[in-house]
Formats: structure tokens, sequence, C-alpha cells
């Protein structure tokens, strides 16, 4: 392949040069060409090296089917490997080079690997699994892991930057009536009709041109023509996206494109992303989006200068490269026959050689009038040339077998097997495509959704019928009753052709170029029997590459019919899924990266608690404070000072991320009373009571306290994961179940700022804090009693006498503008007392030493009776839940229960999630697991909560393993009741 | 992308709503036996075709929806409030 830049012709701008680099070598380009039209115009032909083979690979298309030129882009962390050089535009400045090569794709040590083919056939992964005859039968993974690491580095595409993706993305919404993809004769018409008849129209494009097959014809008239109706577009109001790709179409008109809004640029403007992710709503779509040339397989059908007759008519017409001097042509089909006259017009050698005999005079006459040779009855059977094509070796038919014919040398090899439809968006709504044998392709089958499609995805061939096409997609898409116009056809019928071969010639053809199958793998898939698609696709990975068998499913299909002596639609085809072309997956997360992964929720006191010294740590959404550390105290001293000062004087703990919800109305109370497993009914104004609820299977859903503030108002508190799931779930009851009830539920969670107050000194600090110190009195507000009242300053309040730590404690909630005041009233009168802040790690410490649950322990698959809690269900009424569990399997005495548990050994620490087994049994699940563990100030040891079978009854006095394989390793335990702290209670009721 | 048209907010994507399940069931009273509670807490069918689900407008008006959907096709046929009262109000205002 000798290409040259002509000096005139093509749609490039010949006054804007562009400089980028190719392997750290300076080329120069035009502004408007694409990388591969560049390189090849500057004499490069080698420009990648294959999947698994390293065989050297050139341009072999001239768009998205693209399987030769696949390059890495930019440099360190802007690594972008596996694009198309036939789609990406040049810059000044791009830096581009080969992958999966080296040193470089033009001397690849890696070919090597060429010669070990029977090594990388189809299954080779799967077979070296199994072992491999005969060097280790049945041993197959232990060669596996010794060549693992050789194979993966050999075989692969281009390697991915380690470094986190510097782009940022946006995702985008848009609406219209009408859709279109493409804007080929077909879209072009399609959109600018509907415009016509006032829809809103979007036109998507995923070149940086609109045209489609416009653009690679050299006739002034089709130029004229083109531009029109792109101006006519314009004033009409469509709203055009070049270089965006419509990647899938989704359930109601919904489909996905991604725009390349910087990629094509020098300077990347700041304010703009480097793609943007929209998602347009259609009420209508039109699909044209064109068809691809097919490849024929046949040996060495993949050497550099071997590419598709309609890429060379595209380098020609539009980018103003003739890609060779001495063409040959094979083709099966009428299409290559204006890509002829223009490669000859343009100073080449063109001979034609075609399968079909039967050619019309007309055309035969005039062929020889523009000096194009025709040879006809014949086909390529091997491209001739060690690195880069320097021939071709024909073949004529015989029956079914092929015997060799003519050497024709050329520098430049084009093929034309026929064309795709392409119908891939179309099946991503579950069409099935039908297979047409007259022109050996699949075309668009049914679609129930409101999707038509037009041009040569539709199977129309000529320009003027893809126009006609067009106008009639727009008016169907309007709803109007248009029969489709007929396809003219080719004029003369296409010859199915897929594969060129001699049997018994064990060579390389390439069924799929871009993951190196070849025509013998698909035999080989057959042979060992994966005959149905489905199976072919995953044994041979054929259409599994970055293209996902654009350029070789139908010929695979083929090869496996004749294998199956079936017909290609009776081995069926498998379905497209998106993305049609690879997508970034910074563009699929957008700007949900990083801190805006998720939203962050911040209680009214974050910038207190931080102020204050708070290390924080995520509780679901929360940002929560951990623990308050002092100069120079670790995780672990911290929260040991913070728990052991609340048991001596008090702290202070922000519990704002509590879910807290308003039930209220005429029914509230019988609303509570069905579903908390205890009795709400007579629960007496100015009272809290801890609750229990459960789901309809019997399970433990969420703990909460709720507060009778007035006869028909409850605030129920939930626990911070679950607020949002228990809101949901008494919407469900009230709307769904009960909608008799008259009751109100809202989530005032973000309304209130709260905190917990605990330890011995607590009701003497606040007493300070309030208006009315008298309120707070031991016989005004007795354990589990509620307030109204009010704060030094004029801040109402409410407080509650409820404690998690077993100390005497309460909660006040002041509304959340109020949250930061409070703290510093509440600061005031503790921090002299000597009272201390304290964050979740000593929280956790305070409730695991009094064996309180919290969602370690409530984790969906605990019954209340498990948890140790089962006093507090009801036998007098019915509520949610009492029913199932009742179920046996829930109610065996053997099933695991709450337990405290200490270490044999008092010096020794154990892990959370660690296993409870038996002595001389640690395997399996064992007896139990550990959910919780701390150090405990007041036992002076390490503790945990768990579960183990049969509860503390069944395993006091012995000895149990904590099992923890991967981090400490086993740890002898004791089991002990749950309460390991003042089990009577006695100090939070002082 | 499914858009469900809520009689109260009009036509949304799914990504708004939070499916609920069968829309069918008809859950027993409180004291009803274990195995009617069994029977309408895990017995489902699994339909192909048309099937009448609860979806909650859990990001816009938190009301629950009956909503008849094609499980084939995710064709909506029609979406009406759950609550029974709220679906008599809305036709009384047509
Ligand atoms: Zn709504």
């Amino acid at each position: 392949m000798t290409a040259t830049r002509l000096n005139t012709g093509g749609r490039i701008d010949r006054s804007r040069r562009v400089t980028f680099s190719w392997d750290g070598k300076t080329i120069e380009g035009f502004e408007g060409d694409t990388l591969a039209s560049a390189l090849m115009a500057s004499g490069q032909q080698i420009l990648g090296r294959s999947f698994k083979y390293h065989r050297p690979r050139g341009v072999m298309s001239a768009g998205v089917e693209e399987s030769g030129a696949i390059v890495t882009l930019g440099e360190g962390a802007y690594l972008d490997p596996n694009v198309k050089a036939t789609t990406q535009e040049v810059f000044s400045g791009l830096s581009a080079k080969g992958q999966n090569a080296w040193p470089n794709v033009r001397c690849d040590a890696g070919a090597v690997l060429g010669l070990f083919g029977r090594f990388f056939s189809a299954g080779f992964y799967y077979k070296t699994f199994m072992g491999l005859p005969p060097f280790e039968w049945g041993r197959g993974t232990g060669i596996w892991m010794q060549y693992e690491k050789l194979i993966r580095k050999a075989a692969g595409m281009g390697e991915a930057s380690r470094a986190a993706d510097p782009d940022h993305y946006d995702h985008s919404h848009a609406y219209c009536d009408v859709l279109v993809v493409g804007s080929g004769p077909a879209g072009l018409s399609a959109a600018l009709a509907a415009a016509k008849k006032g829809k809103d129209v979007i036109l998507i494009e995923q070149d940086f041109e609109l045209g489609g097959d416009y653009l690679n014809q050299s006739d002034p008239v089709v130029e004229l023509k083109r531009a029109t109706l792109v101006d006519a577009l314009k004033a009409a109001g469509v709203r055009i996206m070049t270089r965006t790709t419509a990647f899938g179409l989704y359930d109601f008109g919904t489909a996905g494109l991604l725009e390349r809004v910087t990629d094509h640029l020098s300077v990347k403007p700041l304010h703009q992303p480097r793609q943007r992710f929209w998602t347009v709503r259609a009420e209508s779509t039109i699909l044209a989006t064109g068809a691809l040339e097919r490849l024929v397989a046949f040996t060495n059908n993949d050497r550099p200068g071997v590419m598709t007759a309609n890429a060379a008519r595209s380098y020609l017409n539009r980018f103003g490269v003739l890609p060779g001097q001495d063409i040959v042509i094979t083709t099966n089909n009428d299409s290559v026959y204006r890509t002829a006259v223009d490669l000859v017009k343009a100073g080449a050698k063109v001979t034609v050689v075609d399968l079909r005999t039967e050619l019309s005079n007309t055309l035969l006459n005039k062929m020889s009038q523009v000096g194009v040779v025709v040879k006809t009855g014949l086909a390529p059977l091997k491209a001739l040339g060690r690195k880069i094509v320097s021939g071709v070796q024909l073949a004529r038919p015989n029956g079914t077998q092929w015997i060799a014919d003519d050497v024709l040398s050329c520098d430049l090899l084009l093929v034309s097997g026929g064309w795709s439809p392409v119908v891939n968006l179309q099946s991503h709504r579950g069409s099935k495509p039908i297979w047409n044998a007259k022109d050996a392709c699949f075309l668009p089958g049914k679609c129930n959704d409101n999707v038509t499609m037009a041009g040569s995805a539709a199977g129309y061939w000529q320009n003027d019928d893809c126009e006609a096409s067009g106008l009639a997609a727009a008016s169907l898409a309007m709803g109007e009753d248009v029969k489709p116009p007929s396809a003219v056809g080719w004029e003369r019928p296409l010859k199915p052709l897929y594969e060129v071969r001699i049997a018994g010639q064990k060579t390389k053809s390439f069924v799929d170029p871009q993951h190196d199958v070849t025509a013998s793998d698909v035999r080989l898939a057959h042979q060992e029997g994966f005959v149905s698609v489905e199976h072919l696709k995953r044994y041979t990975t054929l259409g599994m590459a970055t293209d996902q068998g654009k350029m070789g499913n139908i010929i695979g299909l083929a090869l496996m019919a004749d294998a199956l002596g079936k017909e290609i639609p009776d081995v069926g085809t498998t379905r497209f899924r998106p993305p049609y072309t690879p997508i970034a997956i910074g563009a699929l997360a957008g700007r949900n990266t990083g801190e805006h992964f998720k939203p962050l929720r911040r209680t009214p006191m974050h910038d207190w608690n931080l102020k204050h010294g708070a290390t924080m740590t995520e509780a679901g959404l929360w940002h929560r404070p951990w623990y308050f550390a002092r100069p120079g105290e670790t995780l672990n001293e911290a929260y040991i000072r913070e728990a052991t000062t609340v048991r001596e004087t008090l702290g202070i703990c922000d519990v704002s991320s509590l879910g807290k919800i308003a039930v209220q109305g005429p029914d509230a109370s019988e609303f509570l009373n069905r579903i908390y497993t205890n009795a709400f009914a007579k629960l007496p104004v100015g009272k809290a009571r801890y609750g229990i609820m459960l789901r309809d299977d019997g399970m433990v859903m969420d703990d909460g306290t709720t507060w009778r503030l007035s006869e028909n108002s409850f605030l129920m508190t939930t626990t911070t994961t679950n607020a949002g799931k228990v809101m949901v779930w008494l919407e469900e009851l009230l709307q769904l179940r009960w909608p008799e009830l008259r009751v109100h539920v809202s989530s005032v969670s973000d309304q209130w700022g709260g905190v917990s107050i605990a330890g011995p000194k607590a009701r003497t600090a606040i007493a300070s804090c309030l208006e009315d110190a008298g309120v707070i009195a031991a016989e005004n507000l007795p354990f589990m009693g509620v307030r109204k009242t009010t704060l030094k300053g004029g801040i109402d309040c409410l407080i509650a006498r409820i404690s998690f730590s077993g100390e005497l404690a309460y909660e006040i909630y002041v509304s959340a503008d109020h949250g930061e005041a409070m703290m510093d009233l509440l600061w005031d009168a503790a921090k002299p007392m000597g009272g201390c802040l304290y964050g979740l790690e000593a929280l956790g410490t305070l409730r695991i030493e009094k064996g309180h649950v919290t969602g370690a322990e409530l984790d969906g698959r605990v019954t209340i009776d498990d948890a140790g809690l089962g006093q507090m269900a009801s036998t007098k009424k019915a509520f949610i839940g009492s029913a199932l569990r009742q179920r046996p399997e829930l109610t065996r005495s053997d099933r695991a229960q709450l337990v405290g548990i200490f270490p044999k050994n008092r010096n020794q620490t154990f892990n959370g999630g660690a296993l409870l087994c038996e002595k001389e049994n640690v395997k399996g699940f064992g007896e139990g697991w550990v959910t919780a563990v701390t150090h405990s100030p007041a036992l002076g040891h390490w503790i945990g909560l768990g579960y183990v079978t049969g509860g503390h009854a069944a395993w006091q006095n012995q000895t149990l393993i904590a099992s923890d394989p991967t981090r400490a390793g086993e740890i002898e335990v004791e089991i002990v009741s749950p309460h390991m702290f003042d089990p009577k209670g006695e100090r939070m009721h002082g | 992308m499914i858009r469900i048209p809520c009689p109260f907010c009009g036509v949304r994507d799914h990504s708004e709503f939070s499916y609920g399940g069968d829309g069918s069931v008809q859950y027993p009273a409180l004291e009803a036996s274990s195995q009617d509670w069994h029977d309408a807490v895990f017995q489902r069918d699994n339909i192909c075709g048309m099937q009448t689900e609860t979806w909650q407008h859990v990001n816009g008006c938190r009301m629950w929806l009956l909503v008849e959907r094609d499980t084939m096709t995710h064709e909506i046929r029609s979406v009406r409030p759950a609550q029974t009262g709220l679906t008599t109000a809305l036709e009384a205002i047509k």
C-alpha cells in the first residue's frame, strides 16, 4: 500500500496544517483528517498489532467498525487506549501510539507468538484450565498459574492508565418529538420532513460532519444537495448534534447519547466537560444508521493493505488520499464499481475481480472505457506479502470447492463481501432482525416501539431510495399512514460469499480480526459441539471485542450454518446490546464522583463538632463525630477516655441523625399499637417508650423510642440507617392497608437537632442550662419522661429522659437552627464539671457493655427472641409480624441468640466478623458469629456481642474459638450474658 | 427507562419511583392465622404479561400507586392511587 495525498479534492482544509505525534514521530495532516487518513497519507502502514497473534494490522475501514487501526491516545493520566484511528479527528498536539506491541507496532517481539497459534485457538483458556495434553494431564490449573501472567501480558488490547481519570464529564437531558439518528441521505431527509411539519427534532451524528454517504462522493451536485439540506435543517430549527453517538435505545423512547465535546480540540476549554452523557426522551425515533461493508474470510485477509472497498472511496473522496497505486478490488456485488471509477480517475491502476459471471455489457463497456480491468468468476484466496500486501492469489469456484487461479500483484486489496444494515439500536429494543437471502443481510424486523428504520439501515442501497425512505419514515413517525417505498436493490443480484478456502489447507483467515477469531476457530467450535450462536460466541469470543462483531458476526454465522448444513436464519443471531460503541466509565459516572458520589448529610451541629475537634466517620449518608481526640491521642485512647468519662461524670453526643417521624391524628395511638410489638395504646402523654417493629415475615425491622407529645401527636425516632425505610413502610401501611386510620406521618429528621447527655452529672449540667431548673428534677422528669421546656436564651426544646448508655441520660431536641446554640450552652456547663464530648466509637462501647442492639445485631435475619428482646412482644394484641414470628423455624430453641463474649485470656482482643466455633471443630459456619467488639473501660478488657446457637445458656462455662483466619487467627473466648455491665440497670434510674 | 404517569404529578421517569410489590395481594387481618399470612407474604405468581403492582412516587408526591404493567413490554396500562378514597376524590374533580 503506497498511499499518497492528492493535491486537490476531498473535504480536508489544506490551508490548515495540523502537527501531531505518532509513536514519537512528528507527522503532519490537515484539519478535517482523521488519524487514520493522516497516517495513511504520510506513509504509515502498520498501525497496530493483533490481540492474540501480534500480527501487523493496518487501516481496514473508515469508521466505527475498524478492527486494525486501534491505537492509544494521550499520555500519563490522560492515556486513552483502544481508540479507533478511523474516527479520531487529528488536532495539533495530538499524541498517539501503537498498542499491544513491544518495542513498537512495526517491529514487535511478541509476533513470535503467532508461531504458537495452536495455544491460542478457540477454547484455549477452557482447555488449559482442564489440563493441556500432553504437558499436564488433569493438572491444568498448575500450568495456568505459571503462564497466566505471561499470556495476559502478551495477549490484549491497549493498557489503561492506572491514575484516576483527570477529565470531567457531564450528564444532560433532552426531550423532543422526533429523534433522528444518522445524517446520511435518509437521516437528513427525515429530519427535514419532520421539522417542516412543526415537530421538535433532534438530529444525531457520530461523525464530525453531517452527510453520511454524501461525504464519500466527489460529485459537486451531491455536495450541493447535502449543503442545501443542512442549511434547511438549521433554518427549520432542528437541534443538530455532531460527534454524538446514540449508543443505546431503551424503554419509552429513551435514547442514551454520548457527545464527545473536547476530544477533537488542541486546547480543551476548562468550562467544558470532555464528554457529555445525554438521556433523550423522544416521542418517536428514526434510525438512519446506515450499513457497514463486510470483509470475506480468506488467508491473510488481515494484512495491512487489505480494506473494505468503500473505505478506499472515503479516503479518496473525503480525505484526498489515494490509498494505493496498483489496486485489486474483489467483490460479490455492484457497490464497488463507483469506487473503481473514482480510483482510476485519481490515477490508480484498478482491477475488479467479481465473483459473479453474468455482468451486463453496459457495465463492462463502461469499465473498459474508463480503464478498469474486470475479471469475473473469481474470488480472493490468499493475500500475499509478508508484512504488507504485495498481491493476491485468486480462486474460482468448482462445485462447493475452490480451485486456485491467477496471482495478481497489487499494493492495495479492496474487499466487498456485501453490506450489513446497522440494526443494532433496534435490536436493543428486543426486535429480531430478519434474514434477507437476496441481499445476504439481516434487515430490521418488527418493533413494538415507535421506532422507524430508514435508508441503508432498512435495506435501501441507492441514495435516491434512501432519501425517499427517509421521507416515508418521517411520515410514519408522525403517525401518518404511509407505505415505505419499495427498495430497488442492486442492479444485478449479489452472490453471497463468506469464505474462500481450499479444503485441508491450514491457514489463518480472520472472521473477527479484532479478537483474532479465525474461520478454523469457528469450525473447531462446531466440532467440539458449541453449535448454538450464543455458545459459539462465548467459546471463540467472536463478536466480543470492542467492535461487538460489527465486522465478523455475519461471516461467523455463515460458517456455522455451513458446518451444520443449515441456512443462516436457522442458526439464529445474537442480540445486540448497548453500547453501540465503547463509552468511558467516566461518562457514565458524570459528576457523581468523589465527594459527589453520594449526597452528604450534615447534622445541624456538624460545624460545631468539627470546631471542637471531632474526627468524623460515615453513617449511611451522614457524617457523624467518631471521636474527639485530645492532642496526641489515638482513636483507641480517645474513645476509652470518652466512655470512661461518661460513666464517671458526663458526656455529650450529637444524635441528630436519628430518624424522626411525626405521627399525628386521632388514630395515631392505634396505628403505633399495630406496628410496634409492645403496647402503645395506653402510653400516657409526656412519656416515651422503647419499641420494636417487625416486618410482615416476623423478622425485626427497626427499633427506637416514641414520645407521646399530646393526645394525638407522637414523635417517633428510628435508627439513623433505617429512617427512610421506616418512613416508606408507614406510608405504605397507611395508604395501602389501613386507609381507614386517620393518621398522618411526616419526616421531621432534618427539623430537629438532637443531643444526648449521659453520665452521673448529666442532670446537674442540664439544670444549669434551663430557664426553669426544676423541670428536670427527678420527680418532674422520671425515667422515660418527656417535657417541653425552654433553654436559657429562650430556646424551646424537648427533653426526654432516655438512656442508650445505661447511665442517667437525657436527649434534648431543639429546632435545627438552634443546634449550635444548644451545644454552646451544654458544653459551657459540662466542661468545667470534667465532662467530655463523645463520638460514635464511645457510644458503641457504652451500648456493647450494656448489650444494647443496633444495626450490626438487627441485620434483617434475626427475630425479636434471637435479639433477646422476646419479652417485648405482646401476647395480648396482634401486630405486624405477630403471626409469622410463630413459624416453627423461627421458634426453635437452638436458633442463634444474642450473647456477650469475653476473651478467655483477658489480655487478648478479637475481631468483629469472626466465626464462633467449637474448639475441635473450627470449620464451616461454626456455631455463631461476632457482631461487635470494643475495649470496655468499665470491665478493663475487650468484650464483644454476637450470636451463638442456643444462646448464653447453651455455652455457659465452655470455651469457644473466635475464628478469624485472615486477620487475628483463632482466639479462645467465653460466652456470657449480653448484659455485661450493670445488668440490673440501677445507674440509669438514679 | 419506564415512564409512569403519576395521577398527582404527571409523567415521570421510573427513577423517581420505587417498586413495592404485587398489588393484587389482600393482606389478612393482623389476628389472622399464620397460614393466611404465609400465603399473603410468600405466595406470588410470576406473571408473564399484565400485572398490578404497587409503586411509590418516593422522590415526588410520596403517594403509593397501583400500576398495571406488562412484565414483557413494560407497557403501563393504568395508574391509580392505592388509597381508594383518593381514587374516588380524583374521579370527582375530573
Ligand atoms: Zn406523584
